[in-house]
């Protein structure tokens, strides 16, 4: 069954992050992803996240698929014009990609080249839009198609962004340009998600809960400083601090076990980020009940 | 120089409706390619929606165009709305002033070359062609967002401070603000077409270009 199928026929949906490597040694990754193969849905990757030089979103979904598992190509605003992400978007299809998560993207200035020119010529929304022009055989200038793609589209939310209205305003600008399926930035505050899925369920498109695996109490008071939309609860982080290190990760299996259950009542599925930490995600998908 | 250009018709009725006016004109640049004949003709096709158009120099001179608006504040309070006829930088200046008041553009600025800097302000225009400031509160997302987006916030904004910038506030937190004071915050639900990049006037291009 293909990612969109199970869209609409599973109740819970599964989905990790892969991020290519900086350099050109695929095996880890690879290696990372066999180990969920068949036990996630689709694998999003990344498209040079946080701005910083590496392997491309394309080509690693492209090695994805070529092994048997289902990539969800991640595509940013930040490094093309629109003649290049309109091409990017044929490309991926004649790779055999078909999923295709439409993003703004991080700005270069937070990288680790940040005397890049931005682009942004288009926006995560306008991106929407020209994927599913082209879906429907037109570029985005109306010209016509000799042969057209097919993909399903998503986007992303920041439930815990300021101000909340404008975000759930812009998701709804996303879903009427054709996103089928949203992910959202690491929720670790259960009530006040349950607050955001109360506005945005009736929008009637699946929306995948992102869960980040907390390694440290440290990594959790970085994000609390510097990460908009992230607020990791007191009782998580002294949790944290009063395990010995070797047990960090069987508490933090536990944490977002914690999560993933609350999520069950209140999303369609989760978005698994374990930022390195891939080995221990089998742990938490059977500790969920997932697989 | 300066070049402006009044926005189609079409797109003025939708923002203007049959709402009263109050019209606040600039004179200061206006000597070179400023519509000033298309200009007078939709002032008139207004009617009697105008409660009153007043000229004044220099728009973007903060100070004094605050004076101004003080001047002239009963006729402003009998107008639902405030058309500035100016730059870009004209329109960011009065609707910073008229907070509480819904102020639209009537232009799209193509060039401001070397007019900048003349009064400093805390506002810029890109010259992008296709002003957005009717669809922003007046808050220009281009100059003021470093991703330059049109259609909302990234999410990267952290109490109100944008990501890139934080000494600067996030300019969808400020458009956000302003609109909701306001009451007018479906403004921002109309989905923006990507930007006509071609609208920009390229110093190189710009003879040719405004001869036509």
């Amino acid at each position: 069954m293909s990612f969109s199928e199970k869209l609409r026929e599973k109740n819970f949906i599964v989905t990790a992050e892969v991020g290519p490597p900086k350099g050109v040694n695929i095996n880890r990754i690879l290696d990372e992803a066999e180990l969920l193969k068949g036990k996630v849905d689709a694998f999003n990757v990344t498209d040079l996240q946080s701005s910083v030089m590496r392997l491309g979103s394309l080509a690693v979904s492209h090695l994805l698929q070529e092994r048997g598992m289902e990539a969800i190509f991640q595509m940013t605003c930040r490094d093309r014009n629109r003649l290049s992400l309109q091409s990017d978007l044929l490309n991926a299809y004649v790779l055999g990609i078909r999923n295709v998560l439409a993003l703004t993207g991080d700005h270069p200035s937070l990288g680790d080249h940040p005397n890049a020119k931005s682009v942004f010529d288009l926006d995560s929304v306008s991106l929407l839009q020209v994927a599913s022009n082209l879906m429907d055989g037109r570029d985005m200038n109306g010209n016509e198609l000799d042969g057209k793609p097919d993909f399903c589209l998503g986007a992303v939310v920041n439930p815990g962004a300021d101000p909340y209205e404008l975000q759930l305003l812009k998701m709804q600008k996303k879903i009427d340009c054709g996103a089928k399926f949203i992910q959202t930035q690491a929720i670790f505050d259960l009530e006040k998600f349950g607050e955001f899925m109360n506005q945005a369920q009736r929008f009637g498109v699946p929306i995948l809960g992102g869960i980040i695996i907390l390694k440290s109490a440290g990594m959790a008071k970085f994000m609390n400083e510097n990460i908009a939309g992230i607020s990791v609860p007191e009782k998580y982080i002294e949790r944290m601090i009063q395990i010995a290190r070797e047990d960090r990760p069987k508490v933090a299996v536990e944490i977002a076990n914690e999560l993933v259950e609350g999520m069950k009542t209140l999303c369609q599925g989760v978005h698994i980020m374990a930022l390195g930490w891939e080995r221990y995600v089998p742990d938490l998908l059977e500790a969920s009940a997932l697989i | 120089m300066l070049v402006v250009q009044l926005k189609t018709e079409d797109e003025l009725r939708l923002k203007i409706a049959d709402n009263k006016v109050f019209i606040i004109e600039c004179l200061g640049c206006q000597d070179v390619y400023f519509p000033n004949k298309e200009v007078d003709e939709y002032i008139r096709s207004l009617e009697k929606q105008v409660i009153a158009r007043v000229r004044l120099d220099y728009l973007c001179n903060r100070d004094y165009a605050s004076a101004y608006i003080k001047a002239y504040d009963k006729q402003i309070q009998k107008a639902q709305i405030v058309l500035v006829i100016s730059c870009g930088v004209g329109m960011q200046v009065i609707s910073s002033l008229l907070d509480h008041k819904i102020v639209y553009t009537c232009c799209d600025t193509l060039y401001l070359n070397g007019f900048q800097g003349l009064s400093a302000q805390p506002f810029d225009c890109y010259q992008c062609g296709e002003c957005y400031l009717n669809y922003t509160g007046g808050v220009c997302p281009l100059t003021n967002c470093p991703k330059e987006l049109i259609n909302g916030p990234c999410g990267g904004a952290r109490d109100g401070k944008c990501e890139v910038n934080p000494d600067a506030d996030c300019a969808w937190a400020v458009i956000y603000e302003r609109l909701y004071k306001l009451n007018k915050l479906d403004i921002v639900k109309k989905i923006l077409k990507p930007r006509d990049h071609s609208r920009i006037i390229s110093q190189s291009l710009s003879r040719e270009r405004i001869k036509r």
